[in-house]
């Protein structure tokens, strides 16, 4: 059984020695994951692992990378991508130049997805699209693009859902139970680490992407994060989020405009 | 707070029970259904149109209010935060489930204690016994419905064998114990 307190002190520990600030995140999410670490790697108690994560830099980051949750795949809620598609593609493509940011991206599924939407809407060319986390190691993956064979049967239903009509595989090269997709796509998108929790804002977008990461925060991080999404883009730019997430009772709400049933916003101020 | 969790075949007992519970419960109501991953919300709409308590399929941080129905959506799980709301969760399923009626069930025991009162119907898994013992731990009740009344027996079989459950009840009588609860 881990108290509150004991996580209380653990956050502490990950502030003062590494600079994380994990105060702020959904505690009951945030407990869960600290159990499922300790029976994971079989910590005695919650002594240990708390020793562990103070003593050995090495440990900290699986202890970050397994406390943040890496859960994501491509086109997910294909009637989303649909509208990306249809609703916002054409009038960004309208611009000389695209910038686009998934923030807290983890392993890069949706940017990939979002690539193959721009190579389609042929506007790949004059985009960018920045792919952010604060765990170095799943944008190594975003870098090499290679996900598994396994996904890649409901990926390819998820995109055909959302509209696509070529054939899946086009976009990849299977070997070894991997299917690395190709550079042209990877070549278009820039990868840095960034905690949206400690980083300010690093460049205009026209459209900002962050699905399913704000869950993860109180609603008074959520309310710093879409500070900084509203300092991030252009006017007119859209912020899209998870299905389940809202700029409903946010401090920006009144500058933006819902645009249909799915979770995509237009800045109007 | 009441919990109900199910998974086959739960869906019809909730159409015949829901019309059976007052519409004034003093209590929360939250049900975690396994159903297919799409994004599809007519679930909940389907539930209200069978009960005349305020029905609503949770979004994240969505405060908890009593005399209300909280479905937890599709491909999330589903917990419940210190001061009175809910957050979700996208990460690995559990019982190959997402929501999981263990992660529900684990976390309002960790919050509300004994205050917490939970049902397990029909289902082919194993999901919900484990939730069920850590509400029976933290003192609050828990029942299952009666085997012999489920489409799919398994799930609630699985449950009272484990020892996670203190009454088998029908539909009938999963009315009338919910109607009297305070």
């Amino acid at each position: 059984m881990v108290e509150d307190e004991d996580i209380d002190l653990l956050l502490n520990d990950l502030f003062e020695i590494y600079g994380y600030d994990f105060t702020s995140y959904s505690r009951a999410s945030l407990k869960r994951r600290i159990v499922r670490l300790c029976s994971l790697d079989k910590f005695p108690s919650f002594v240990e692992l708390r020793y562990k994560v103070r003593s050995d830099p090495d440990y900290l980051k699986r202890f970050v990378e397994e406390i943040t949750v890496n859960v994501t795949e491509m086109f997910r809620d294909p009637s989303f991508y649909k509208s990306l598609r249809e609703d916002i593609l054409p009038i960004l493509g309208t611009k000389p130049f695209i910038r686009i940011w998934h923030a807290g991206c983890s392993t890069g599924e949706e940017v990939y997805s979002m690539a193959i939407l721009l190579k389609e809407a042929n506007l790949l060319k004059k985009s960018l699209l920045y792919a952010t986390d604060l765990n170095p190691s799943v944008l190594e993956k975003v870098r090499k693009g290679i996900f598994p064979l396994n996904q890649i049967k409901q990926y390819s239903e998820s995109y055909i859902a959302s509209g696509g009509r070529l054939d899946f595989s086009t976009y990849y090269t299977a070997n070894y139970g991997q299917a690395k997709f190709d550079q042209e796509l990877s070549e278009k998108i820039i990868i840095s680490t960034h905690n949206l929790v400690s980083d300010s804002s690093f460049n205009e977008f026209d459209l900002i992407l962050c699905r399913n990461v704000l869950i993860y925060f109180d609603k008074d991080l959520q309310d710093r994060v879409l500070k900084l999404f509203d300092a991030s883009l252009g006017t007119l730019g859209y912020l899209a989020l998870g299905t389940k997430e809202t700029l409903k009772f946010s401090a920006i709400q009144n500058k933006y405009k819902q645009l249909n049933r799915e979770k995509i916003w237009k800045k109007i101020q | 707070m009441l919990l109900i969790g199910g998974s086959a075949g739960s869906l019809e007992v909730l159409f015949k029970l829901l019309p059976m519970l007052d519409a004034d419960l003093p209590f929360p109501l939250v049900i975690v259904l396994h159903r297919r991953s799409s994004g599809d919300s007519s679930l909940s709409d389907l539930l209200s149109t069978k009960t005349l308590i305020p029905t609503r399929e949770v979004e994240d941080k969505d405060p908890i209010a009593a005399t209300n129905l909280y479905l937890a959506p599709a491909d999330y799980h589903l917990l419940i935060e210190k001061k009175q709301f809910f957050s979700l969760d996208d990460s690995e399923k559990i019982n190959f489930s997402r929501p999981s009626i263990d992660v529900t069930f684990e976390s309002a025991s960790e919050i509300y204690k004994s205050g917490v009162v939970a049902i397990l119907l029909s289902g082919a898994n194993e999901d919900g016994t484990k939730g069920l013992l850590s509400i029976k731990k933290a003192g609050g009740r828990t029942a299952a419905q009666d085997p012999q009344t489920a489409q799919m027996q398994f799930m609630p079989h699985y449950a009272i064998t484990h020892h996670a459950v203190d009454l088998i009840l029908n539909i009938q009588q999963m009315a009338e114990f919910i109607n009297q609860l305070e």
